[in-house]
């Protein structure tokens, strides 16, 4: 009934800026395959898996193909250089209102913790609007179950061989998933005269 | 077999098809099975369950065959919230998720904003974030403590932990003129200084506590009913621990020494002198143990702490994100535009992403911002590490008693608000 851009007062010229804002920022800075351990290991041994790379403020983050997520993850939880034996979150970001294409709607993200090194990982895997299904990285944490569970109850996002995928916030008989940005805020709208469609 | 008041016995298989009338005393519909499960629900109304969390427990007798916790009794949509609010106005939404260490949420939200923004915090901010982070620490662990002991049994400590929580509200009061959801921590430093008197008056709670804390020792922790009731019970090894993603002080019971203001410091932690207690067998004393040398840890942190506070301004002079002094609005037209601008629309962060985590009372509070450079985040993701410590909770609870139970979910320390969000 109100339009969701009106909803947050935002007005068209914010609107306009934040596309244009919407550019590849000054500090992406690519990470280097020969010099980063992480990066190296994932293109030597899955080629081609590997999208983009990127160390913003001290955090190493690496974009990859869903294709083979459960033996990327696991050979960085095994490897004895890298070591990320915790996974620190795992949840999803919506890029629609980034501009992104169909393809790469969601985006998975993998929070890893090696508590030998100290260090953070942050895997991302693209998964597309269509046929939004991902392998699931139970059998490598086991607490992955239940983060799992959250990000197809508020996304939408099926994982594949999941033990017990079921909702776990949302009641069990809602429909729809409320953190996508085509799901409402929710609540009831102030009618003002702008915001009422005329019947 | 039933039998009427009058003595005659109906046949079993009767009692099937008509409805019982009144003065029959059932006694067994039919032959009883030695692996009779019962489902009993432990639901989201209990005194026990420290907040709205449904344990659907199948039961053999008195023992848990299996137990299988159903959240989202509580779920508000805080993240959905957050995403449509201004990075300023979002910081009063995460006060209230972990809402026993509020400001520790704040300090995490704080510290992933400052490190998209690129903006450092002065050293007077540094050192009361972490004494107001230690005091934040000390006032959960004795929520803990007495909620804890309430399940157990032990309804006094109930009362006196509750007294020394009420004198690091009537601190918080002090400074902020709020108890509980202050949200004094904000990205770029501090809302406001600390008033005349309050560092004297922390340093009177510092010198006062520990008397108090043996007080609690010496009533508990070699009580041979405590020890009775907590050891042995809720065992879980430091490997599956992480594998299920544990943290806090759950994980250091089972003997992995994480803790995260030693291992990534942040706000000032790596200039003060403290150690961090492990656990060694991993079950529900060790647990309780760890929590009580914590508090006497944190007593020991305060007391370097409070020693040379820093002067100068608690807030950043970057005038971007800090909002301009209020006197300064009459004379300056630029402090005018400025004030307008961060509290209408907010400031903007570079299009990326921050992760940063604290050490709360439970475990890895994080959070995830990510921003696509406008003055609202794009997504917040709320860490709680009460979702993956909850989560371990059925393989340490099979083949316990329902006592036990309750005993393990008081040691794990969970709070609703941090898993539901």
């Amino acid at each position: 009934m109100v339009d969701f851009e009106i909803r947050l007062g935002l007005s068209p010229t914010d609107l306009t800026v934040r596309e244009s804002q919407n550019k590849r920022p000054d500090d992406w800075v690519d990470l280097d395959a020969e010099k980063d351990v992480e990066l190296r290991l994932v293109t030597e041994n899955f080629p081609g898996q590997v999208l983009k790379s990127r160390m913003f403020r001290d955090e190493k983050t690496i974009w990859v193909k869903r294709d083979n997520i459960v033996e990327i993850l696991r050979m960085l939880r095994d490897h004895k250089e890298t070591a990320f034996n915790f996974l620190s979150d795992l949840t999803a970001v919506d890029l629609l209102k980034m501009n992104a294409p169909s393809e790469e709607r969601f985006e998975i993200v993998y929070n890893l913790y090696s508590m030998s090194s100290f260090q953070r990982l942050r895997v991302k895997a693209v998964v597309p609007e269509v046929d939004a299904v991902i392998e699931t990285v139970e059998r490598v944490w086991p607490a992955a179950n239940w983060l799992e569970r959250e990000v197809y109850d508020l996304f939408g996002i099926v994982f594949k061989n999941h033990s017990d995928l079921r909702r776990i916030q949302m009641p069990d008989d809602w429909i729809g998933h409320p953190l996508r940005k085509d799901y409402p805020m929710g609540g009831e709208q102030v009618e003002f005269s702008f915001n009422v469609r005329k019947s | 077999m039933a039998t009427t008041l009058t003595g005659e016995s109906i046949k079993p298989d009767i009692l099937k098809d008509i409805a019982v009338p009144r003065g029959v005393i059932i006694e067994s519909y039919e032959q009883s099975d030695e692996n009779e499960i019962m489902v009993v629900n432990m639901g989201p109304q209990h005194p026990s369950t420290h907040g709205v969390l449904r344990l659907v427990l199948e039961l053999d007798g008195e023992t848990i065959r299996k137990a299988t916790p159903h959240i989202g009794y509580l779920h508000t949509g805080l993240e959905k919230t957050m995403e449509n609010l201004s990075y300023y106005k979002a910081l009063v939404v995460t006060d209230r998720e972990d809402y026993l260490s509020n400001l520790i949420n704040n300090l995490a939200y704080s510290l992933a904003v400052e490190k998209l923004l690129d903006v450092q915090v002065t050293p007077r901010a540094r050192r009361l974030r972490l004494i107001l982070n230690e005091l934040e620490r000390i006032a959960s662990h004795l929520i803990w403590l007495g909620t804890h002991a309430l399940d157990i049994g032990a309804m006094t400590i109930f009362f006196y932990t509750w007294r020394e929580r009420d004198q690091i509200l009537d601190l918080k009061e002090m400074m902020s003129g709020v108890r509980m959801m202050t949200s004094w921590i904000c990205p770029g430093g501090l809302r406001g200084d600390v008033p005349e008197g309050w560092l004297y008056r922390a340093q009177k709670f510092v010198n006062n506590f520990p008397a108090k804390l043996d007080e609690y020792n010496r009533l508990l922790t070699k009580n041979p009913i405590w020890i009775e009731r907590l050891s042995g019970i809720g065992k879980i090894s430091g490997e599956d621990a992480i594998a299920w993603g544990m943290s806090g002080s759950s994980l250091r019971g089972s003997g992995v020494a994480w803790d995260i203001r030693k291992a990534n410091p942040y706000t000032g932690y790596d200039e003060v002198e403290f150690d961090i207690p492990v656990g060694s067998n991993g079950d529900v004393y060790d647990r309780y143990l760890v929590r009580i040398e914590e508090m006497r840890q944190s007593i020991r942190i305060l007391n370097q702490a409070l020693k040379d506070v820093p002067s100068g301004p608690v807030m950043t002079s970057d005038r971007k994100i800090a909002p301009p002094p209020r006197a300064e609005l009459d004379t300056s037209m630029e402090s005018l535009i400025h004030h307008f601008k961060l509290f209408t629309e907010g400031y903007h962060p570079p299009v990326g992403e921050a992760y940063a985590a604290c050490e709360s009372g439970r475990g890895e509070k994080g959070y995830y911002v990510v921003s696509d450079g406008s003055s609202i985040p794009y997504r917040v993701k709320i860490n709680g590490p009460s979702l993956k410590n909850l989560q371990a909770l059925p393989k340490m609870v099979e083949g316990l008693y329902i006592a036990d139970c309750v005993a393990i979910i008081g040691s794990i320390d969970i709070v609703l608000g941090d898993i539901d969000r």
